[in-house]
């Protein structure tokens, strides 16, 4: 396609340059001033070229391509998962184990997996530009989309449609892994959460479920059962927080529970009046969520 | 020339002049129908709104000049970028094309003395400027809309966006619709019954048969955005659920509704600089159009089959693979119409003996940059790369392409075209060609980058990016671009300005043009023609026979209509004499009209209801004083 356009744009370029070169003549080089020689070029040029290589281009993207890349039936995929969108943040589920997380999309390599793609809220779209074109989630559809990673690695994904304040932070990743460790990474994340060790990390729970904070998230296994925000469950085995915005390192971390709204203005979650403490206490707590 | 003239032909302009005369100062301004000063008004305020759409991609530019800028705070960005949309399109490209050149060149290039309803065309551009005055209330306040230009629900709802921003938007919007469909309807019955007897629709230059599809175009594609933004403020402002799917709504009709507006939308951006570009290339290359009649024809065409497009704005929403390859197929045939017409213009400048002053450059600049907008365009037609590469930079790089050098270039070209005939003054050559390359440099350094960064995956609309991405380096360039480009544009603006004051006298033929406005003097006189101009072809101005009887004609008092305020009207087709038509003359009633209408908006945004309805019996009792006033039938 980029040869092709390639070639008309110089091509273009070309009969604009004999132009000038010929200002002060009249006519056409060989045709001369013959004005059915003229029509005859703007019809070979502006209709039989164009129809010629329009019809190719639609052969061979509209018809052949799109024959060829059409997701699977969903009865035909290994793997199913949904994926839910939220202003500004990605709810994960794998509806047959259970597991549902956030914001990291684990999936084994050399398998077809139906995603399908929801929104919570407003218009987002689910895209990760290295293993498939992108997908729009729309209120009330569940469009479908195929996610296949020839080769085990991190793919970064990222919302395609404007949905708002935060837009340019609702990103994620796919990690593709061979099946065995997928395995196990899904066997880790459908238990539920570590207890936690140390009176600092106790102190933390405690403030957590006292505290706005067990209104919007899900903790598995504690009262914290909120559905707003991201589910924490094992929120310490991820690499990012906040959709991408920031490593998850409990120094970020820190920065993120106290002002999160520094970090990622508009966001939905909101900055708590609580002590130093306190804070220490929730970060000690979260990273234990392994 | 008046002073050599004959003293018969003298005295009867010197009538003409008594009748067609206008208030003088600012309330012959405000009060004025007649087609050039409502003209120059709607230039004047839409580079008002170029300027503030300018300073906005500005300020866009410099917050993404690096990775976690914060020059602008997300929300301000937010508003910047849907503000910078709507602006240009709906307050700038399109009062310019039609509002400023569509008014003051289509009447004079017809062989007109005015547009067919002059008070209609007079409030058209005063419920321009209260829209426009309207919806930059918002952006001042704070309360600018930010769910960008297309305003996706439910993004746009109450729910998600509480403020009064979108409110501003779309009450604004269809404010703005009224003037524009007034204005179109007027430019098709000008076309149509106002042309000189003797223009048959076959021997009426190009630019008209653009405007009149332009101005259809406009017709149908306004009521679905009327309609659309109807629906949005009905939810908004009374709690219905036209686009609440959990209630019965739907969310996709909101876009489909926008699009079919949206897409014929860009054609009709795009048509009235096809128009300009085959004013200009005759002129300067000396010769007629090649294959005129498959111009025309083109014309015609793109503007029709824009209609049956807009699905490809929507290919990544999971609609069926049937439908999107229609659309897909559609969107491909697209492409011919715009192909004629593009090698018309390529063949003609081969064939002719181009001079390459500042209005060809512009031409020249807008055929290199239409190929490339095309191209990138054409690939959206495939709709694997269009579902990968939609709502990415690649799509920005297209339709700026498409949008500031398909359809601006030929603008800025056309200004300085028509420049010494609005004025009577020279533009400076030199600092003319100046102007240009700054522009088209900058506009590569610009816009071009931004095909690689959507290659590399960089979604359209994100206030910030990280560093740790590589797209830090493009978007510094691009923004360097950007700054290049708006000097070009301030040259242009000085060059103009300063001409105004100092240019050397332009005489009223300096390019030796093809259409009827360079046989009359510049500035053209209030009443454009002292006799009705003879046409035998499109290219009236270079038919010198026919130019020599215009004179005999004032000369003896033959078709001078100098009885009243008068124009002739002739048939649509073979365009025969029909009948004289008497003209309305200024009246205050027009801006009048239009600031009660801007109280209605305003009381139906703050929703208080009965303000809005005493508003609404002032518009009453504005149109009864309107037409209390009108002409009698004789």
């Amino acid at each position: 396609m980029l040869v092709v356009a390639g070639i008309i744009f110089l091509g273009t370029l070309g009969l604009l340059i004999i132009g000038w070169l010929r200002r002060g003549t009249p006519g056409l080089p060989f045709f001369g001033q013959s004005e059915r020689a003229n029509v005859g070029l703007v019809i070979a040029f502006g209709m039989a070229i164009p129809a010629t290589v329009l019809i190719a281009l639609f052969i061979v993207s509209d018809l052949y391509v799109m024959g060829q890349t059409d997701a699977p039936p969903a009865d035909q995929t290994e793997l199913k998962l949904t994926v839910v969108g939220h202003q500004w943040w990605w709810e994960v589920r794998y509806p047959e184990s259970g597991v549902v997380s956030a914001d990291e999309i684990h999936i084994p390599a050399h398998t077809s997996i139906d995603v399908v793609a929801r929104t919570a809220d407003v218009i987002h779209s689910f895209w990760v530009p290295e293993l498939n074109r992108k997908i729009d989630m729309i209120p009330g559809q569940n469009n479908r989309i195929e996610l296949y990673a020839e080769r085990p690695g991190a793919y970064r994904g990222q919302c395609a449609e404007f949905c708002g304040l935060q837009h340019a932070h609702m990103a994620f990743q796919v990690v593709a892994e061979p099946k065995a460790s997928f395995e196990r990474w899904l066997e880790s994340q459908s238990r539920p959460a570590a207890e936690p060790t140390g009176a600092l990390a106790e102190r933390g729970m405690e403030l957590f479920d006292e505290n706005a904070c067990a209104g919007c998230h899900t903790i598995a296994g504690t009262p914290a059962e909120g559905t707003i925000g991201p589910n924490l469950t094992h929120l310490a085995s991820r690499g990012t927080i906040a959709a991408l915005t920031v490593a998850n390192t409990p120094h970020e971390l820190g920065r993120w529970v106290r002002d999160p709204q520094s970090i990622k203005p508009g966001a939905k979650m909101p900055g708590l009046a609580l002590t130093d403490a306190d804070f220490h206490a929730i970060v000690a707590y979260l990273d234990g969520l392994r | 020339m008046e002073a050599t003239a004959p003293p018969a032909s003298r005295t009867r302009t010197e009538r003409l002049e008594r009748i067609w005369k206008e208030p003088s100062g600012v309330l012959g301004w405000i009060t004025t129908t007649d087609h050039k000063r409502i003209g120059i008004l709607y230039f004047f305020t839409a580079m008002t709104f170029f300027a503030a759409g300018g300073i906005e991609a500005l300020l866009i530019r410099t917050q993404l000049i690096g990775p976690n800028n914060t020059v602008l705070s997300p929300a301000e960005f937010n508003q910047l970028m849907t503000m910078h949309g709507a602006t240009m399109i709906f307050f700038f490209v399109i009062p310019l094309s039609t509002g400023a050149f569509g008014n003051y060149l289509l009447p004079l290039m017809i062989g007109a003395r005015d547009m067919a309803f002059p008070r209609l065309n007079a409030l058209s551009y005063w419920i321009f400027l209260c829209s426009g005055i309207f919806v930059y209330v918002g952006l001042l306040t704070g309360n600018g809309p930010s769910a960008g230009w297309f305003d996706y629900v439910p993004l746009a709802s109450k729910t998600f966006s509480p403020g009064p921003g979108i409110d501003f938007y779309a009450l604004g919007l269809i404010f703005n619709g009224i003037s524009t469909l007034a204005a179109a309807i007027n430019f098709i019955v000008t076309i149509f019954k106002l042309r000189a007897p003797g223009m048959s629709i076959n021997r009426m230059p190009l630019f008209c048969f653009a405007f009149l599809a332009v101005s259809f175009a406009l017709v149908f594609a306004l009521p679905p955005l009327t309609v659309a933004l109807f629906f949005l403020e009905l939810d908004r402002l009374l709690g219905f659920h036209f686009y609440d799917i959990f209630r019965g709504g739907d969310t996709i009709l909101w876009q489909n509704l926008f699009w079919i507006f949206g897409h014929p939308e860009v054609y009709i951006i795009i048509l009235p600089a096809f128009g300009i570009a085959t004013s200009i290339i005759p002129t300067f290359v000396r010769r007629r159009m090649v294959a005129f009649p498959l111009v025309a024809l083109a014309e015609i065409l793109v503007a029709l089959i824009g209609f049956g497009v807009w699905a490809h704005h929507m290919f990544a929403i999971g609609i069926s693979t049937i439908t999107a390859i229609y659309f897909a197929g559609a969107s491909l045939i697209i492409v011919i119409p715009s192909a004629i017409q593009l090698f018309a213009w390529i063949t003609t400048i081969v064939t002719g003996m181009p001079r390459f002053k500042t209005p060809l450059l512009w031409i020249i600049g807008f055929i290199v940059l239409f190929v490339m907008g095309g191209l990138s365009g054409v690939m959206f037609a495939a709709i694997p790369f269009d579902q990968q590469l939609t709502d990415t930079y690649f799509v920005v790089a297209h339709f700026h392409y498409v949008i500031f050098g398909a359809a601006v270039f030929p603008l800025l070209g056309g200004m300085y075209y028509w420049f010494p005939k609005v004025t009577g003054k020279m533009y400076y050559e030199r600092w003319g060609q100046a102007s240009f390359w700054l522009t088209f440099i900058g506009m590569n350094i610009t816009f071009f980058p931004m095909h690689i960064l959507g290659l590399d995956g960089m979604p359209r609309r994100n206030y910030t990016y990280s560093p740790d991405l590589g797209w830090t380096g493009l978007n510094l360039i691009e923004t360097l671009g950007s700054y290049l480009l708006a000097m070009g544009l301030v040259v242009v603006a000085v060059n103009l300005i300063v001409s105004i004051f100092r240019g050397e006298p332009a005489g009223d033929d300096p390019f030796g043009g093809d259409t009827l406005e360079w046989s009359i003097s510049s500035p053209p006189p209030a009443y454009n023609f002292a006799v009705l101009p003879t046409v035998s072809s499109p290219y009236a101005n270079w038919d010198e026979e026919d130019r020599k009887l215009d004179k005999e004609k004032l000369e003896q008092g033959i078709e001078v209509l100098d009885q009243g305020h008068e124009t002739a009207a002739s048939t649509v087709v073979d365009g025969e004499w029909d009948e004289i038509l008497e003209m309305p003359s200024s009246s205050p009633w027009p801006p009048l009209l239009a600031i009660a209408l801007a109280g209605i908006f305003a009381m139906v945004l703050l929703k208080l209801w009965l303000a809005a309805a005493f508003f609404a019996v002032l518009v009453g009792l504005v149109l009864v004083a309107w037409h209390g006033g009108e002409p009698q039938e004789a």
